[in-house]
């Protein structure tokens, strides 16, 4: 059984102006159990909306979610049990500690203080985090600190899914590292499926066995890293992943971001 | 300890794992009470110190001879009002607040995408609403007690605390289709909760008799719980009506509870529904 099937799964969004944009186009994806699969888009493509159509906080107009074989659309409250997501934003109560954060977090999933006090202690220490501070607000941490948080947040609830919406943006390289070895060590010691959005080409490179391209809301590839260096080869020269992004979408990570905000900020899209 | 064997533990049955949830969303409450205990600290001042103005407006109606519906205890019938209304109007706070108190944080996606039910989260929210309320309602009526002679020689505690129970049960309805509006319009919902506690400020007889209310407004009060809440409490404090007695009070707020909490449970899920058709729970502010 896949851990993630999407088919054709499409979303629009009505813009200020009643004028409709559309975030997700026909979108097709499988992830297979224990597989790490990366989606590589510029700002705007479409992959926080993606995230969010499966975690089921965005109803899809059209198309099929099925994680683990279950519907996510007519049955959330199951799919909702075997999966957890980070995002780029801490969502956390900014003035709770870290500790009270995670037994919030924990029993939201029906994990009891009793239960999820041990293991909080565990993971925190697996993931290099300084004991001393689990009892400080959430704001005195660095953003670096926060997002290990999160995904000590996420292990604590046993995801078999796990979707990662561009973990380690803003984070410095230092912290950035620390989430990827932390990525990586989830996936060696536990069979957890992973969706990890990002725009960083080296992690996507890293981290998962198959990447994505997804431009204007399309996956327009997707396969192995080496696959789709083989696929954009020229004259003997195997491109790197930045130039195959190129190849495919016709422009570059940075210039399709730097585009997307500026259409943002005049438009703005939800 | 290994990352997997950490990872490996049996999934619970759902409505244990509900009671769980519940507990928690009051646990999280308590503990930002606790993280803003000085700020709880200046708004139990405020409120006390509100509640202690309108007593002595009760003194002064009392200097002068004046009485309210003919009781002539004017003080103690303002108090009951403050007092009451601190505590109910907390009440329908925190429950219509349980979506902006969330946009805020940034936590609200978090929340949305558990697997708990949204009836365990608001049941959740209301229980530690109610328990901190009563605590809340506790120490201001100590307070007032230390200022004023209050007049509860013949009143009927255990009559006045079950129809305040009774109301709660509606006003956590009430809260409840109020919390959806921050959900479906993030700015304007919030206005309309507001509008929507001004109303019931207004109609319920808080501070007045509704005797005194235009009609239209007096036609608008019978579909108050607080107006039955506020009628019951004084009755039973004030004048130390029975229990068996205070059918009048106690059936349409049981009528009110048996309707709204059933009703606030399903707009907020047509709400959710809406808000995950059009995106809107990411949208903050």
């Amino acid at each position: 059984m896949r851990a993630l099937e999407l088919t054709t799964v499409r979303k629009q969004f009505k813009k200020k102006r009643g004028e409709m944009t559309t975030a997700l186009d026909g979108v097709s994806l499988n992830v297979e159990r224990g597989e790490v699969v990366g989606i590589l888009g510029p700002n705007g493509s479409g992959k926080s909306t993606l995230v969010r159509v499966i975690s089921t906080l965005i109803l899809p107009d059209a198309g099929e979610i099925r994680v683990f074989g279950v519907d996510a659309v007519r049955k959330p409250k199951i799919v909702q049990q075997t999966m957890n997501r980070v995002s780029v934003e801490a969502s956390f109560f900014k003035k709770l500690s870290a500790r009270e954060n995670l037994l919030y977090g924990a029993k939201l999933y029906g994990v009891t203080g009793r239960e999820a006090l041990p293991r909080i202690g565990t993971i925190l220490e697996s993931i290099g985090f300084d004991m001393k501070r689990v009892g400080e607000p959430m704001e005195h941490l660095s953003r670096g600190m926060q997002q290990k948080i999160a995904l000590a947040r996420a292990l604590l609830t046993s995801p078999m899914l796990m979707l990662l919406d561009e973990p380690t943006t803003g984070l410095d390289p230092r912290s950035k590292k620390d989430v990827q070895d932390l990525v990586n060590a989830i996936r060696a010691q536990h069979d957890s499926s992973i969706l990890l959005c990002t725009h960083d080409m080296g992690e996507a490179e890293d981290l998962c066995d198959r990447i994505g391209i997804m431009v204007d809301g399309r996956i327009v590839e997707l396969d192995t890293a080496d696959a789709l260096k083989r696929r954009y080869q020229q004259n003997g020269h195997l491109p790197s992943l930045e130039e195959v992004f190129m190849a495919v979408s016709g422009t570059s990570l940075e210039d399709a971001d730097a585009r997307e905000s500026e259409k943002a900020e005049k438009a703005g899209v939800n | 300890m290994a990352l997997q064997a950490q990872l490996a533990y049996g999934r619970k049955a759902r409505w244990l794992s509900e009671i769980v949830a519940a507990w928690g969303f009051a646990q999280r409450n308590y503990y930002l009470t606790k993280r803003y205990f000085w700020w709880e600290v200046v708004w139990l001042g405020y409120t006390t110190a509100n509640a202690m103005s309108i007593g002595f407006i009760g003194a002064a109606v009392e200097e002068t001879g004046g009485s309210f519906e003919g009781s002539g205890r004017a003080t103690t019938y303002l108090l009951i009002g403050a007092l009451l209304w601190s505590y109910l109007s907390m009440l329908f706070d925190i429950l219509s607040e349980t979506v902006s108190w969330e946009r805020w944080e940034g936590t609200i996606e978090y929340t949305f995408m558990a697997p708990a039910s949204r009836a365990t989260h608001l049941i959740g929210t209301s229980v530690y609403a109610i328990v901190y309320g009563i605590l809340r309602s506790i120490v201001i009526l100590g307070v007032i007690a230390l200022f004023f002679d209050l007049d509860l020689g013949n009143a009927n505690f255990l009559g006045a605390l079950l129809v305040l129970a009774t109301c709660s049960i509606s006003l956590i309805g009430f809260g409840m289709v109020a919390a959806v509006m921050p959900l479906l319009s993030p700015e304007k919902g919030q206005q309309v909760t507001f509008i929507f506690a001004s109303v019931l400020l207004l109609i319920s007889g808080v501070y007045y008799p509704i005797d005194v209310l235009p009609g239209w407004m007096q036609s608008l009060a019978q579909f108050s719980p607080v107006y039955y809440a506020l009628d019951g409490v004084r009755d039973t404090l004030l004048d130390g009506q029975g229990t068996t007695s205070l059918g009048d009070e106690l059936w349409p707020l049981l009528v009110m509870g048996a309707i709204c909490v059933p009703l606030g449970i399903w707009v907020f899920q047509i709400g959710e529904r809406f808000a995950k058709r059009t995106g809107r729970l990411k949208r903050s502010g």
